[in-house]
């Protein structure tokens, strides 16, 4: 029993994992690219239609990645989380369904339609596929996002004799307190992630000392779109989930925040240590006073619940896997944050492009922001552990029960092996489309 | 309520064989057909365009199904465990194989990308057979073994076969005989289909082989729909008796009639849409009579102890599914103006069009 839980957990951890690397990235790239479309049509030069065509390639590549690897997110639901499928279908599927109907449909169509229908249909049409592409990711991202508030956060159901969940309120599944700030908060770090990856690629033509004028044109415009995002994904939406999970999900908020006693005049915000399961306490811990209880509740003495308060049983399964998740998001954050705007200043004053420190910083920080995105996801799905409904279902509860570990197991390292061969295949595409550049694009 | 997203659903998935079903074909055709590389090229090109907006179909209908049968989906989902997950490993190696074979001029990385894309559309079409074989056959629901059920009486786990490779055995697996026939149906229509695609699409210089293809596998098929018919009725001397009890049914089972003999006539045939057309009628008769001959059971049992799962057993409360019911609609007007306004988009054959790249 242990061990298929186990591996049921790792195969969705990993397959998610993968997955997201795609969708984190075409979801701030389509608003990137409706943007340089948008400065075409407005100014018709033509280096604004080069460079939404040339993204546009890249985000293709990310686009179909993004389809192959969620196909199989969609299938274990039913495949090895069988049990929760047939316990909360009634909900999760209708904002699942939805995703497929509404958004999967248009991104895919009008995808096809931009790469291919230039000629055919005219700037302003060609305006509107890139306009309609962003709403499809953007809505794909809403209905994930609202599947995933509802087992956070259970809202507009009802609980039968035979133990399943049935909607009985769709609006409310919409006006859950907890979706909205998880939406917005996913879609500007999802755009960190594409400013970062833009500017990383103008950065990168610009230390190179090939394509010149469109490394100008990708640094500046990803550091435009970086500073405003990496500003809006901290304030207001990080803060205001951070003051979600701690009104809603207070265990898991000590165990992220590394809060192992209730200090009642006020609690320490930690910057730096390891958690130590045994002795219950920080080792090597650098930590400020009170400035956890302002953050969270604009009081610097208010009480805030460390783990003491809590059972073994409320407590997140993985309190060290939750609270590095954490301070590792929020750490790369600040990070993200000084660097774009230190950027944004010297691009200001014209200094940036032969600034070669910062172009550097610039372009490695890129994978960075992919590991900010996960680690965020990690901390929203550690800390809902034990639960897969918070608080009212329990992982171990979900799973399928007729599927053996050894099964499992098989076809986890199936998807690893497969996924190796198509992460080797993904860069090895992206490498060369970002090497041949923006002008061997539109020959 | 049930039934009308029951219908929803089957159409759906209907819709989701013919438009991959065609892309699924044409890999088949290239593995076999294909020789020279201006062929492979606009061959896997056919395919190429469309099958993402096409796989769209397969995940609407996932979730839809996820939504308003969930006791079906948790129960085949699992049950079918293998075979699915190997499913998922074959369309990412079939994807692959088609956004990859283009992107360097060696032809070693097109061989291997080409033989990824024909092999896997191949086994895609065989599996999808066999499945629908394993849903038409029964399962041995709640796992029974001598008298007693293993799990509840909705789950069961398949293995993917059983050393009799027999549908009459107490735990038949994915696959055996019958489902292997089903699997040989569902190549043979598939590969006819993906042929009518590309002489629809393309102008490779097979298109006039292809159609004394289509014509001898129409024979092939023809062959084996009476066989397997046989065989259903010895695995199941009920099978048909939906269409007698319901003579409205029938016209599933016509339409597939209508598919196969107009197919005989391919070579007289100007107009390149009307095979094309003919050969969606196959796949749609074929999905639907065999959803038709079950109804309103959705997987039937081969034990005695434990009851089919139908459209009743497996579904949700009424709110849920009325309040679908309403985006549903929508949802669904909205996919088939974007399908309208991408198939006029591009029309017409591949290897004329101007993509301008």
């Amino acid at each position: 029993m242990e061990d298929m839980i186990l591996y049921d957990r790792l195969q969705f951890a990993f397959t998610i994992t993968f997955h997201y690397i795609f969708p984190q990235l075409t979801m701030g790239l389509s608003l990137i690219i409706v943007y340089f479309k948008g400065n075409f049509l407005r100014t018709q030069l033509d280096k604004y239609n080069v460079a939404a065509k040339f993204l546009m390639k890249i985000f293709a590549v990310n686009f179909t990645m993004g389809v192959i690897t969620g196909i199989p997110m969609e299938f274990q639901f039913g495949t090895n989380w069988a049990k929760f499928s047939e316990l909360t279908g009634s909900i999760i599927g209708q904002t699942l369904a939805m995703e497929g109907l509404f958004s999967f449909f248009l991104e895919s169509s009008f995808l096809v339609l931009f790469i291919f229908g230039e000629k055919l249909m005219g700037q302003k049409l060609h305006f509107l596929t890139a306009l309609l592409v962003f709403l499809g990711s953007w809505a794909s991202g809403y209905f994930i996002l609202a599947t995933n508030a509802w087992m956070q956060h259970p809202v507009g159901y009802e609980i039968l004799d035979n133990g399943k969940f049935v909607l009985e309120n769709f609006s409310a599944l919409f006006s859950n307190p907890w979706l909205l700030p998880a939406f917005l908060h996913n879609q500007m770090a999802s755009l960190v992630t594409s400013s970062f990856v833009v500017a990383s690629i103008g950065a990168f033509y610009i230390l190179s000392k090939s394509h010149i004028e469109y490394g100008k044109l990708f640094l500046s415009t990803g550091v435009f779109f970086g500073v405003i995002s990496s500003f809006l994904v901290a304030f207001p939406t990080g803060d205001w989930n951070a003051k979600n999970v701690a009104k809603y999900q207070p265990a898991a908020f000590a165990a992220m925040e590394g809060i192992f006693e209730t200090e009642h005049a006020g609690a320490e915000i930690v910057l730096i240590g390891q958690p130590n399961m045994v002795e219950k306490k920080l080792d090597n811990k650098i930590a400020v006073p009170n400035v956890l209880s302002f953050l969270t509740y604009q009081d610097w003495n208010k009480q805030i619940s460390g783990m003491d308060n809590f059972t073994e049983e409320q407590l997140p399964t993985n309190v060290p896997g939750l609270y590095y998740s954490y301070h590792i998001m929020v750490g790369l954050g600040t990070i993200f944050i000084a660097v774009m705007s230190l950027a944004f200043f010297f691009l200001w004053r014209k200094k940036l492009y032969y600034m070669k420190p910062l172009l550097w910083t610039i372009m490695v920080l890129a994978p960075f922001a992919y590991i900010a995105n996960i680690t965020g996801w990690y901390v929203a799905e550690l800390g809902r552990q034990p639960y897969l409904v918070y608080g009212l279902l329990y992982t171990s509860d979900g799973i399928s029960p007729t599927v053996s570990s050894g099964n499992t197991l098989f076809t986890l390292l199936g998807f690893i092996g497969l996924y190796f061969l198509l992460g080797i295949l993904f860069l090895i595409l992206v490498g060369k489309t970002i090497y041949k550049g923006p002008i061997a694009q539109n020959h | 309520m049930e039934i009308f997203w029951y219908i929803t659903i089957a159409i759906v998935l209907a819709m989701f064989f013919i438009l991959d079903g065609y892309d699924f074909g044409a890999g088949i055709i290239h593995l076999f057909f294909a020789k020279t590389e201006k062929d492979k090229e606009v061959i896997a090109k056919s395919a190429g365009l469309f099958w993402d907006s096409n796989e769209v179909w397969l995940v609407a209908g996932g979730g839809m199904l996820f939504m308003a049968f969930p006791t079906f989906y948790a129960s085949v989902f699992s049950g079918f465990y293998l075979p699915l997950i190997i499913v998922l490993w074959l369309i990412m190696l079939r994807a692959i194989g088609l956004e990859f074979r283009s992107q360097f001029k060696f032809q070693m990385w097109k061989d291997i990308w080409d033989s990824s894309f024909g092999v896997s559309s191949l086994l895609l079409a065989l599996f999808f057979g066999i499945a629908l074989g394993n849903i038409i056959r029964g399962v041995n629901l709640g796992g029974v073994e001598s008298g007693v059920s293993l799990y509840e009486s909705q789950y069961f786990f398949l293995p993917l076969w059983d050393s009799s490779f027999s549908p009459l055995c107490e735990s038949p697996g994915v696959i055996d005989w019958f489902t292997i026939i089903i699997g040989f149906i569902s190549v043979v229509t598939l590969a006819m289909h993906g042929a009518n695609w590309i002489i629809l699409k393309t102008n490779s210089s097979i298109n006039n082989k292809l159609k004394t293809v289509v014509f001898r596998l129409n024979i092939v098929l023809s062959i084996l729909t009476v066989i397997s018919l046989y065989a259903w009725q010895m695995i199941n001397p009920a099978a048909l008796n939906n269409f007698t009890e319901q003579p409205l049914f029938i016209l599933f089972p016509l339409l597939y009639f209508t598919g196969v003999i107009g197919l005989y006539f391919v070579k007289k045939i100007k107009n390149d849409l009307y095979p094309f057309l003919l050969s969606s009628l196959l796949v749609l008769g074929g999905i639907t009579s065999s959803l038709a001959s079950l109804f309103p059971v959705i997987l039937p049992s081969t034990n005695d102890i434990n009851g089919a799962l139908t459209i009743y057993n497996t579904t949700t409360n009424s709110y849920g599914l009325s309040v679908a019911l309403n985006w549903g609609i929508v949802g669904l007007i909205l996919v088939v103006v974007y399908f309208i306004i991408q198939k006029r988009m591009m029309s017409g054959k591949i290897d004329n069009m101007d993509y301008g790249h």
